[in-house]
């Protein structure tokens, strides 16, 4: 069984004075996530990745097509007690407290209240808001909601987790942190479905992406293969400009600022190079794995072409 | 997604059989209430001056509501068939201080305030002193004149102060020319049938009012039946004193060549010819004021 | 099924404690009917009839507006501010969610209400001076005060499934002040023909029926109340305040939110 199948989703809006024209919003597409699995859904803002999980969780209507959430359909509320959803920039209730807020929603997932006065106060020290006692949400800041909003998505322990740009609103550290917190879930068997335009959180976190653009599913892609078909480039940096001469053959590009030289090289010569620049006695300032792939598949999908299922 | 089709069909239908279900229970509700709807308004608000103060500008539609209340308030009470009209002189009172210039009001007012119960509230002086507000703050309307001289003859049996009226009326600009002539027979110092035909058609004509109009109607008609009636009732009298017994029936009389036919009301329908030699109407109800001429 | 709704019905409950505004108007509302006695100064021997029409009235005006005030939000700013999404991704049904609002409100409109009948009753024990003050004809009058509130919130909550707060706002206030004209619309109707007969007619019957809820001058008056009119006007409410919101839930289970 898939945790998520897609079956020609569509959805249009009607447009124009008389609303007889449609607009399509998302084109028809087909998607299976299987259990266990972490997706990531690509796209540029505007793409229809916030629509597709509107419609996958019944806030507006699909003009076309269905889809399947572990095996049930996808607007029966009996399976939605097994599946959490974190907005874009999520807005709560601002005159309860996140204790509040959390047993609120627990309740309606179908949590017992027993349950609910054991876990929450866990979760609450597990997404970083321990101390925050009966603070009103109405004084958190952007992080500490954004923190509330993934608490309330896994509050009731779904089995599968829609979450819309999880990282946005959070600094360096909070990244971290959720980071961290997805991949145990990831660890835990969750199936992990989340949209971002952020590759490198994709790269680090999924098993599979795809990409979505202008509402058309462009392209679906396991990461390991992508990374490892394309094998893996460096980045140089270093001073002695004329050193260039010597390892020119062996680079892929570079750029000369002054007596800084920056240079792009296969993962292949990337010893020799560096031999090479040891001998002209450069000094090396420094070596960068570059994990460009993603980002030139991203790039390769989202320039206008036909759509390509891989 | 038939199935959520058959759903909005379905719910559509329950919404509308409770809708319809509130009706019915309005109508419930009206018949339970009946007669208690105005009373608690008008116990509430002592006076129209004060009212217009609460109104905020808005007294001309609050008149216009309060003349829809004195309407129904005297057509409930009329068919129930109670006898009491205590209200109606105060609803009518309210509504004339909120807008003085519905001449409806003071017409019909008039008619209804002095008419004998059942039919009325039966205070002519009640009538009077509403139809003189009236004329005051309309003085350029001669035909409240016509009303006020009406009352003061009818019900008041004031001969001098209907011609009065009567005369003054005549003298307003516009007035039409039969006022004098109505006022010379107020000049006659007595009650008598054919001005009180006249007067009826004067009402039925200076009114635009359709209820005022039905009432002037429904005067001349029974007016037309009681004439019809006593003359009836010196032929059958006459037999009786020639034959000894009161006829059977209406051909014993055109057999002896006395009636030409069956004797037919206004509305069509023949009198009835008693036992006793007593003549009725078939339809009591179609003469709501019969007997006010009787006899004389 | 229950525990979601009554989860619903006191989270919009306690929304509505949790409000400062309201606090102003329930404040308000309290003085206005404790200073009921006040007026009764002016005119003697009338102590009672006064304090019981003034603080009744107060008590019903202040229902509708609290009512209104709240109830055009009640789903409209759960779209705007898209609280919804994180309730509709539960197994929350959409019916549910729109029971749990009104009987939230309602629930919070019946609390107020109470508390300011309380306030009343004291003000009538404190100053009707041995004039019968405990009568149990105001609560009659109150409660049907609380059948009309249902009615009008019934229909902030459906104009608040499908428009903006402040058309809600507008149409609502618009139907409270027909509704509570509508005998006199039917009187109207009457007494007219032709078309206007017929378009005055069916507006007439159309809209809430809000005369036969009030009873204020009878029982400042002390006259008695049918149990068949409390009966009629239960099930009147019942019905008409149903229909109204299963219009609401139809109306919200189609609609795409933004």
């Amino acid at each position: 069984m898939n945790a998520i199948e897609i079956k020609e989703l569509t959805k249009s809006y009607p447009v124009g004075f008389w609303k007889k024209q449609l607009r399509p919003a998302l084109k028809p597409f087909n998607l299976n996530v299987a259990v266990g699995e972490t997706f990531g859904f690509l796209g540029p803002n505007g793409a229809g990745k916030t629509t597709t999980l509107k419609l996958l969780m019944g806030i507006v209507f699909p003009t076309s097509g269905s889809a399947n959430i572990l095996g049930k359909d996808f607007h029966d509320p009996e399976v939605k007690k097994r599946i959490g959803f974190l907005p874009e920039q999520p807005y709560f209730y601002d005159y309860l407290s996140a204790p509040e807020l959390l047993d609120y929603y627990a309740n309606l997932s179908g949590m017992p209240s027993a349950a609910r006065k054991a876990r929450i106060p866990q979760l609450l020290e597990r997404v970083g808001l321990g101390d925050v006692g009966s603070k009103q949400l109405r004084k958190f800041s952007k992080g500490m909601l954004q923190r509330v909003g993934i608490a309330q998505a896994i509050v009731h322990d779904p089995e599968v987790l829609f979450l819309d740009e999880p990282m946005s609103g959070l600094d360096p550290l909070g990244r971290h942190e959720i980071r961290e917190l997805i991949q145990s879930l990831k660890d835990a068997g969750k199936t992990i479905f989340f949209s971002t335009h952020i590759l490198s959180d994709a790269e680090a976190l999924c098993d599979r992406v795809g990409v979505i653009h202008k509402g058309e599913l462009r392209g679906v892609g396991v990461v390991n293969d992508l990374r490892s078909s394309e094998g893996g480039k460096s980045e140089i940096i270093w001073q002695k400009a004329a050193a260039l001469a010597a390892v020119a053959g062996d680079l892929l590009e570079s750029h000369v600022t002054g007596d800084m030289v920056r240079a792009t090289v296969a993962a292949d010569t990337l010893d020799r190079v560096l031999d090479k620049l040891r001998q002209e006695h450069a000094r090396l300032i420094s070596v960068t794995p570059l994990h460009g792939t993603l980002e030139e598949y991203f790039l390769s999908r989202t320039t206008d072409q036909e759509s390509v299922q891989v | 997604m038939n199935s959520s089709r058959k759903n909005s069909v379905l719910l559509g239908v329950v919404i509308l059989a409770m809708f319809v279900g509130s009706v019915f229970t309005m109508k419930l509700l009206d018949q339970e209430r009946g007669l208690q709807a105005t009373l608690e308004e008008v116990l509430y608000l002592p006076s129209g001056k004060v009212l217009k103060r609460l109104s905020l500008g808005y007294s001309s539609l609050l008149a216009d509501i309060y003349w829809t209340r004195a309407v129904q308030y005297f057509g409930t009470r009329h068919v129930v068939g109670g006898m009491h009209y205590e209200l109606l002189p105060s609803l009518l009172d309210i509504t004339s201080d909120l807008d003085p210039h519905i001449v409806e009001v003071y017409q019909f007012g008039s008619i209804f305030l002095s008419d004998q119960p059942p039919n009325g509230a039966g205070r002519p002086d009640k009538a009077v002193e509403l139809v003189e507000k009236g004329i005051r703050e309309n003085p350029s309307f001669w035909r409240l004149y016509v009303t006020l001289g009406f009352v003061h003859y009818m019900d008041r049996h004031d001969y001098k102060a209907a011609q009065e009226a009567f005369e003054k009326g005549s003298e307003v600009p516009g007035a039409l020319s039969w006022m004098k002539v109505l006022a010379a027979r107020m000049a006659e110092n007595r009650k008598d049938v054919n001005t009180a035909i006249a007067l009826w058609q004067a009402v039925y004509t200076t009114t635009g009012d359709k209820d005022i109009k039905q009432t002037a109607l429904s005067h001349l008609d029974s007016i037309q039946a009681d004439l019809d009636i006593m003359q009836l009732d010196r032929i059958v009298n006459q037999y009786h004193q020639r034959q000894g017994t009161y006829p059977e029936s209406w051909d014993a009389l055109i057999s002896e060549g006395v009636l030409r036919g069956v004797p037919k009301d206004p509305h069509g329908n023949p009198y009835v010819l008693k036992r006793n030699g007593v003549i009725g109407v078939q339809d009591s109800k179609q003469f709501p004021f019969l007997n006010e001429w009787r006899n004389q | 099924m229950t525990s979601r709704i009554s989860a619903i019905t006191l989270n919009t409950f306690r929304e509505a404690v949790r409000d400062r505004v309201l606090y102003n108007l329930v404040v308000f509302a309290l003085l206005l009917v404790a200073s009921a006695p006040l007026f009764s100064q002016i005119s003697i021997g009338m102590e009672r009839l006064i304090v019981v029409n003034v603080g009744l009235t107060s008590i019903s005006i202040f229902g509708v507006i609290i009512a209104i005030f709240i109830g055009i939000g009640l789903v409209s700013k759960e779209i705007e501010k898209r609280t919804l999404y994180t309730i509709l991704s539960r197994p929350v049904r959409r019916w549910e969610f729109i029971a749990g609002k009104y009987l939230g409100l309602m629930l919070t409109l019946v609390v107020n209400t109470a508390l300011m009948t309380v306030g009343l009753y004291i003000a009538l024990f404190t100053f009707a001076h041995g004039q019968n003050p405990g009568d149990p004809r105001l609560l009659v009058a109150v409660y049907f005060m609380v059948l009309e509130l249902a009615v009008i919130t019934a229909f902030t909550l459906l104009f608040s499934s499908f428009s903006s707060p402040i058309f809600s706002a507008i149409f609502t206030f618009a139907l409270f002040v027909i509704g509570t004209f509508a005998e006199d619309l039917r009187g109207f109707a009457a007494l007219s023909h032709g078309l206007t007969k017929t378009l005055a007619t069916g507006i007439a019957y159309l809209v809430p029926n809000f005369a036969s809820l009030n009873v204020i001058g009878q029982v400042a008056h002390d006259q008695s109340i049918s149990g068949r009119l409390i009966v009629f006007n239960t099930l009147y409410v019942l019905l008409y305040a149903g229909a109204t919101t299963l219009a609401a839930i139809m109306v919200f289970e189609r609609r795409n939110l933004k």
